[in-house]
């Protein structure tokens, strides 16, 4: 066991005593007493180099010391130096950070952040230092942030310095960038080495800063090359003004690329609606106008599951998926039974019976639940982005909305063409009168396809929650959107569905940025009345026998 | 001419006696009795049984093309609002420079969002003759177009329905932007004059209320008179069979198109009628739902019958008037209800109901 000793700051040895003795404490603490004595114990260095940071001949040696210290709170400390708030209060030499109130100074401790109470201007002196000084602590502080062990932390740590560069700092990541483990971090600080080069360098640095930055579409690299274009060097301005020419490009395809996937996720969206009402539409011929309530009742069994298990919302999107399937298919047979099989073959009057059930369905939410929006959490799992260049990244959410588009309509596909049910569906869609004298009862294929419909329709709506706000009106807008897409692709053609879904979806997004959202979303209805006045069977018009009538 | 046009038509017989009689007798209790007196008719009262009335001349329009073409319109909105924008811009005009603004060139809305100049389309409607010009032309054409390139493709059934839907939808789109020059969300609204005299005041209402009930009358003998032309009867053999009339040589889109220009007109002459007596149109006029309310009341009163599309709208407009006092959150429930049951119930209507009796006894 070491001795108890004092630290005497004035000789080196005993410093590097300290230090090890702390290590020491550091390995002991960790093991019985959990962190927080650490802290305070390397904290205490503070007050100890007390003296020394109120003379101005030792003040440089004392922050060396600090910056080499292990105190979680150095990096804080040298700020306070750096910004002129780090005092030393006369009476007991212990160092505090100063917060000026009117008067006088408001006191914590440097070590601890303990609150010390109010003091005059005498009780206290300023720790002094000198431009040399200063330039060292930017450099400490650089050099501290960007050897954080976390990689994230020294990712961020270059990303901020790169739009405030000066030499020290370009120094202190050209020389950690030497020793970088993490290839993201090092590329950044590569990166930074460039831009610096951009700036400050030499004739030759610049051309070759020019040709490492290539196509990198950071807004920071784009300012300089902006500004050494006007260079009065005719060589750089032209290579910056090349280079400059095809980062533009580049943004501009990855504005493009972004405006598609923008395009796939509504339309992945619509399509989904819509293929409900594809498969309901395409096997009875029915317009089920209660369409867009059944997508409400799928986005409100979300909104249930996560409101009865409030500690479940990471995992309530899987459970709410069966779940929504469920309730909206019995809700799909419960509809069926009772008023569809009594209007067959009258459509017209079935879209108007549809659409008094869609009033029913919306007001019984409106007063079972409430009339105003209900709240839907997304999963963590579901935020975020994924950040491909610094010009493009992709919200999650939409990009598994995309990818559970594809699913759901593979799964149908499977339904309907591998299965026996899929095919009697597609024996009754083709020639009902055929299908039942080959013995498909077609009364219970029909109420088992509406089923499915809405039923889809109630996935669609667990999937919606997920991207808009959900209320009891949130079916409407979907109803006349669905249904164009249903006839763009052709009724009875599933994969004319998808591709008209996605593909609206995709127009309206580039539509949008020209001429506004609803002047967009008004185009695009008048182009699919037009189509259909040329097209009137869609996209994809189905052929043979069941084209006819 | 009356008489034959009505012949073997006992409901329309009864519905333009009793609708004649109430034209007369209604504004007579409103003017000559005491408002203490029991068979006084308040001008409010005489105001919402004009808005009714409007709600009938529209419903008959409906009924032309769906009872008689076989087109369910759930567009129809569309049309009634366009009139009603029409005469809504010419009311705006007469407001002059009493606005909030006091600008006599530009009405308050426009001189909320800094427009310089009035934009073209409000040209000429400081004169009645022109505004009642665009309360049959606007509408009349849109149908044209609609129809022009719907029927030529022989779209029908429920794409046409749909449609139909899309194209009120995308209106109302259009007339909530403020940019269109229609006042936006808030639409025409604080209308002073008509062709003179002051809206509000009882005279004018009493007026209002008996050119409605003109309309209807008159627009009743118009659809009678072609339903049983010629052209009427072709209209219901393409109901029946699109392609077998074709095959017969008929230009099955001319009548088609025909039809529907003269309810869409029929319609907006509604619109018109209506706005001066609400004092407002905004693009709430062009919702879906409205549209699809308007089917209703054809549906409840019995489709083919005009009468019946007639008794449709009273009755359903009067219980909503009566629901929305009464039970207002149920309101909802009840023209739900109203569309499940009919529908599933009453297939041919309120009409169908008297018609049975009658053929019964």
């Amino acid at each position: 066991m070491r001795p108890p000793f004092r630290v005497n700051p004035h000789t080196k040895n005993q410093l590097h005593r300290m230090r090890l003795f702390t290590a020491w404490l550091c390995c002991a603490v960790l093991l019985f007493a959990g962190r927080f004595a650490i802290g305070s114990e390397q904290n205490d260095l503070i007050d100890s180099l007390a003296e020394e940071l109120r003379d101005r001949k030792t003040v440089a040696q004392a922050i060396d010391t600090i910056v080499s210290s292990s105190s979680e709170k150095k990096g804080e400390w040298l700020e306070f130096i750096l910004e002129g708030k780090l005092y030393v209060r006369k009476s007991d030499n212990k160092v505090v950070s100063v917060v000026k109130s009117d008067g006088g100074f408001t006191l914590s401790a440097a070590s601890n952040d303990e609150a010390l109470g109010e003091a005059g201007k005498r009780d206290v002196s300023k720790i002094k230092i000198n431009n040399k000084l200063r330039a060292k602590l930017r450099a400490a502080l650089a050099q501290l942030a960007l050897s954080n062990p976390d990689p994230e932390k020294r990712l961020e740590a270059v990303e901020q310095m790169l739009s405030k560069l000066d030499d020290d700092k370009a120094e202190a990541i050209s020389k950690l960038s030497a020793t970088e483990s993490d290839p993201d971090v090092k590329e950044m600080m590569v990166l930074a080495g460039s831009v610096h080069a951009l700036e400050n360098g030499s004739k030759e640095e610049q051309l070759s800063a020019i040709a490492s930055l290539g196509v990198n579409t950071r807004s920071i690299v784009s300012q300089r090359l902006q500004v050494l274009s006007e260079s009065e060097d005719a060589d750089i301005a032209a290579a910056a003004a090349e280079s400059l020419e095809k980062i533009q490009k580049r943004i501009s395809i990855f504005e493009k690329v972004e405006t598609v996937l923008f395009g796939l996720s509504l339309g992945s969206v619509l399509a989904m609606a819509a293929i409900g009402l594809a498969i309901t539409f395409g096997v009875m011929g029915v317009i089920n106008m209660a369409h867009g309530e059944m997508i409400m009742l799928g986005a409100y069994c979300t909104w249930f599951l996560q409101y009865m298990i409030p500690g479940f919302i990471e995992y309530s999107l899987i459970v709410a998926i069966p779940l929504a399937f469920t309730v909206t298919f019995l809700v799909g047979m419960v509809i069926e039974f009772l008023v569809i099989r009594h209007l067959y073959g009258r459509p017209l009057e079935t879209l108007l019976a549809t659409f008094g059930i869609s009033l029913l369905l919306q007001q019984s939410v409106r007063t079972l639940v409430s009339p105003q929006n209900v709240p839907v959490s997304n999963p963590s799992w579901l935020t975020g982005q994924i950040h491909i260049d610094p010009a493009l990244s992709i919200a999650v959410n939409r990009l598994v909305i995309f990818f559970f588009c594809i699913a759901v309509f593979m799964v149908l596909m499977w339904l309907l063409r591998r299965t026996f049910f899929g095919l009697k569906v597609r024996a009754v869609s083709q020639n009902r009168q055929m299908a039942r004298a080959m013995g498909a009862q077609s009364s219970r294929i029909d109420a088992m396809t509406f089923g499915l419909g809405a039923g889809i329709a109630g996935v669609a709506g667990v999937a919606l929650s997920q991207l808009t706000n959900v209320g009891p009106n949130m079916g409407q807008a979907y109803i006349v959107d669905s249904f164009m897409v249903v006839v763009f692709g052709g009724v009875g053609n599933l994969w004319g569905t998808l591709l008209a879904g996605l593909s609206l979806g995709v127009a309206n997004k580039f539509l949008e940025p020209w001429v506004g959202a609803v002047v967009a979303k008004i185009l695009v209805l008048v182009f699919i009345i037009l189509f259909i006045q040329r097209y009137p069977r869609g996209l994809f018009p189905q052929r043979g026998r069941a084209a006819g009538n | 001419m009356m008489g034959t046009l009505l012949r073997g038509d006992r409901g329309g017989q009864v519905l333009l006696t009793v609708l004649a009689i109430c034209a007369v007798v209604m504004p007579m209790c409103n003017l000559m009795l005491p408002v203490e007196h029991p068979w006084h008719v308040s001008t409010y009262q005489l105001n919402l049984f004009g808005k009714y009335l409007c709600y009938a001349l529209l419903a008959m329009s409906v009924d032309l093309v769906w009872g008689y073409m076989g087109f369910l319109s759930l567009g129809h909105g569309a049309f009634f609002g366009l009139g009603g924008y029409a005469m809504g811009m010419y009311l705006m005009r007469q407001i002059g420079d009493r606005g909030v603004y006091g600008n006599p060139e530009l009405p308050d809305f426009m001189v909320f969002l800094n427009w310089e100049s009035l934009p073209w389309y409000w040209w000429g409607f400081d004169f009645f003759p022109v505004a009642l010009i665009a309360v049959f032309l606007v509408p009349g054409l849109l149908a044209f177009i609609f129809g022009w390139l719907a029927f030529r493709s022989r779209v029908n059934g429920v794409y046409l329905s749909i449609i139909s839907q899309a194209m009120t939808y995308a209106l109302m789109l259009a007339f909530f932007r403020n940019e269109f020059g229609f006042g936006g969300n808030n639409g025409l609204t604080d209308f002073k004059d008509i062709l003179g005299f002051p809206i509000s005041a009882q005279g004018t209402r009493v007026a209002l209320f008996v050119a409605s009930a003109v309309a209807v009358i008159a627009g009743y003998l118009l659809c009678r008179s072609i339903v049983q032309s010629r052209a009427g009867r072709v209209v219901v053999a393409i109901r029946d069979a699109e392609d077998r009339a074709r095959f017969l040589g008929y230009r099955v889109e001319s009548y088609q198109l025909l039809v529907l220009v003269i309810s869409a007109m029929l319609a907006g002459l509604a619109g018109a009628l209506y706005v001066p007596q609400v004092g407002i149109i905004n693009p709430g006029e062009f919702s879906p739902l409205n549209s699809i309310e308007i089917v209703i009341w054809v549906a409840i009163g019995g489709r083919a019958t005009l009468y019946g599309a007639v008794l449709g709208a009273l009755l359903v407009s009067f219980s909503k008037s009566w629901f929305t006092a009464v039970l207002p959150d149920y309101w909802i429930f009840a023209l739900g209800a109203l569309f499940v049951l009919s529908t599933l119930l009453l297939p041919a209507g309120v009409a169908g109901i008297t018609r049975r009796r009658v053929t019964s006894t």
